[in-house]
């Protein structure tokens, strides 16, 4: 990239890439724009002659016949200029910016790992700027002896790794029938996965000592939301963890650095972030968050509380809402798969709007409360068709139709949707949203 | 790591088995012991039966007036109509196609007036009243509910026996799956 002519030329090409609608080039920009592919925007003949650039076979181009940047520039990573418009966009529309939630690009993104800095977004008074050597953990209430924790502290415990999703309880607007112009982000994008490293909570709990009379723990974010759940004490004992580090470095501010909760297969909220306070007791505690919010309303008005798992869902991220199909053919349907209570045992996809279903291929490892990717080759005929997704986890239990959870929960419910969600594919090859 | 969890296991099996309060052994013995004073900064938490509420009281007459300071650009002057929450009004739509859900329409507990305020309010200065003006403006908002009157006077004692309309309305026990 020595040549800053073709520097610049080529980054503005890169920037045109993934407009499924933007010029003649129709080729190249919807096939990439389909299939969201970033092994597909490399320059096209009739770029590359626009650029007046000789790249394409048999002639060279410059990046093989000239010296690459050289190491550390820049000394932290950052992805290619042509995928810049991979980000994270606003999903609520938050009166103010502190208290408001984005979205993770899921239809942009391959496997099942999501970048740290694609990471969903959901805060409550905004992500405080810790100084981890000033970060302290206190375990106070029913316990045998309190205890102060630093980092340095917690860093000396045994350390696990384990990959799970986070999603938020009200991930997917599905209660209603939504825009038709949303994406899979729009619809599933409070929705992430990563490896976590940290404390097994049992172990941190065996430092303090547990009370027999101690059944809940209340957790206690360090933000200026000081934000608290409360959760059942076997919860401690099974699978929560005391998380520092996100896909291998410690964590991002956004998700809570120097030390999070994480409750797996639970509702994200209640993995409070920029942890500083557990504190054991004999009943629930009762916080805003918990009764408030993310409590559901049935149709007789009265609420459920305390429902913590994320039951299992799925969703076909490639060809979903906004992508476009450049004609008929070929094309490997792509989706991706989760369930709060184990794993994934089932995947199936219909084409014509579930009418008949055929099984999908799960892509192995497939772990526990984490992502399992699927896929379905597919040759699609150029007519009409509806893309739906279903799920099986190992309680055998399936992901249901919107129809068969309005008629249990009604319309007001607004937390822990996870029906079927419908892609219109048009003759146009254009994929709308049909919630 | 499958070793140290079997570990972890052990001994809270023992721990819960036994009911055991006698002084276990601390397997790694980091971190130190939480003094009163520490725990006592950070322990804000207000639970429905009073506990964590502090000395110090107030009327909705008094939390008015901080009301209209710290509290009513956001909510509205009257607890309502402004760009955050509201906080007032709602009753008997829990059940209807628009359901409002509001302190007096919703909230099982009014300690969790007190929690909240303290903790998390007003937006830019949290944790920044006394607490004879969280109990004031938890009067007040109890007061606009038509939930108190105006002159009563809460504190540790009175705001925990405070009635909530929505007290019975939750479902503590998760049902699902309750589908297909």
């Amino acid at each position: 990239m020595a040549d800053p002519k073709y520097e610049t030329q080529a980054v503005t090409g890169g920037d045109d890439t993934p407009s499924p609608r933007r010029s003649g080039r129709r080729n190249f920009v919807s096939t990439a724009a389909a299939l969201g592919a970033a092994a597909l925007a490399l320059p096209s003949r009739a770029k590359a002659d626009a650029l007046n650039v000789a790249v394409l076979p048999p002639d060279i181009p410059p990046w093989t016949t000239q010296q690459g940047t050289p190491i550390l520039t820049p000394p932290y990573g950052v992805p290619s200029a042509f995928e810049k418009k991979v980000v994270r966009h606003p999903h609520s529309r938050g009166v103010f910016r502190s208290e408001a939630s984005s979205v993770t690009p899921l239809q942009d993104l391959h496997g099942v790992i999501t970048p740290a800095g694609l990471h969903f977004e959901r805060y409550h008074a905004g992500v405080p700027q810790i100084d981890p050597t000033l970060h302290r953990l206190i375990v106070h209430g029913q316990v045998e002896r309190p205890l102060v924790f630093t980092m340095q502290d917690l860093l000396r415990f045994p350390s696990v790794s384990r990959t799970y999703f986070l999603e938020c309880s009200g991930n997917t607007p599905g209660w209603t029938k939504g825009n038709p112009n949303a994406t899979v982000a729009d619809t599933h994008g409070l929705l992430s996965c990563s490896e976590w490293t940290g404390i097994p909570l049992a172990a941190l709990l065996t430092e303090v000592g547990v009370l027999s009379s101690a059944h809940w723990v209340l957790a206690e974010g360090a933000d200026a939301a000081a934000m608290t759940r409360s959760f059942p004490i076997e919860k401690a004992f099974d699978d929560a963890l005391l998380a520092y580090a996100q896909n291998g470095e410690m964590l991002r501010p956004e998700q809570g650095y120097p030390l999070r909760l994480f409750l797996p297969g639970f509702e994200g909220n209640m993995s409070v972030k920029w942890l500083r306070r557990l504190k054991l007791g004999d009943e629930p505690f009762e916080s805003r968050e918990e009764t408030s919010k993310y409590t559901d309303l049935m149709q007789d008005g009265r609420a459920r509380q305390f429902t913590f798992v994320m039951e299992a869902k799925s969703v076909i991220t490639s060809p979903s809402g906004g992508q476009h199909l450049d004609g008929p053919g070929f094309y490997e349907i792509r989706g991706i798969a989760w369930s709060g209570r184990g794993r994934i045992t089932h995947a199936e996809i219909s084409t014509d709007g579930g009418r008949s279903w055929k099984n999908a291929q799960l892509q192995e490892p497939v772990l526990a409360k984490c992502l399992t990717r699927f896929t379905l080759p597919w040759h699609w005929d150029g007519k009409p068709a509806v893309l739906q997704s279903r799920v099986r986890d190992e309680t055998g239990y399936w992901q249901p139709t919107h129809a068969e959870l309005v008629a249990a929960r009604g319309l007001n419910s607004g937390y822990h949707y996870n029906g079927i969600h419908s892609w219109n594919v048009g003759a146009d090859g254009a994929v709308t949203n049909d919630g | 790591m499958v070793e140290a969890k079997r570990v972890f296991a052990g001994i809270i099996v023992a721990l819960l088995a036994g009911g055991v309060h006698a002084q276990q052994p601390r397997p790694y013995d980091l971190g130190q012991p939480a003094s009163p004073a520490q725990i006592k900064g950070w322990d804000i938490d207000v639970r429905p039966d009073g506990a964590g509420l502090p000395p110090g009281q107030g009327s909705a007459v008094q939390g008015q007036v901080v009301f209209a300071a710290e509290c009513a650009a956001c909510h509205g002057a009257q607890g309502h109509g402004g760009l955050a929450d509201t906080l007032v009004g709602g009753f008997g739509t829990l059940a209807s196609a628009k359901p409002i859900r509001t302190v007096g329409s919703y909230w099982p507990y009014a300690t969790t007036l007190y929690d909240y305020i303290h903790r998390a309010m007003p937006f830019n200065v949290p944790q920044s009243l006394s607490p004879d003006q969280v109990y004031a403006v938890s009067a007040y908002i109890l007061y606009l509910n038509h939930i108190i009157p105006q002159n009563e006077v809460l504190d540790k004692t009175t705001l925990p026996a405070v009635k909530m309309p929505n007290r019975n309305g939750f479902i503590t026990r998760d049902p699902r799956p309750d589908v297909p």
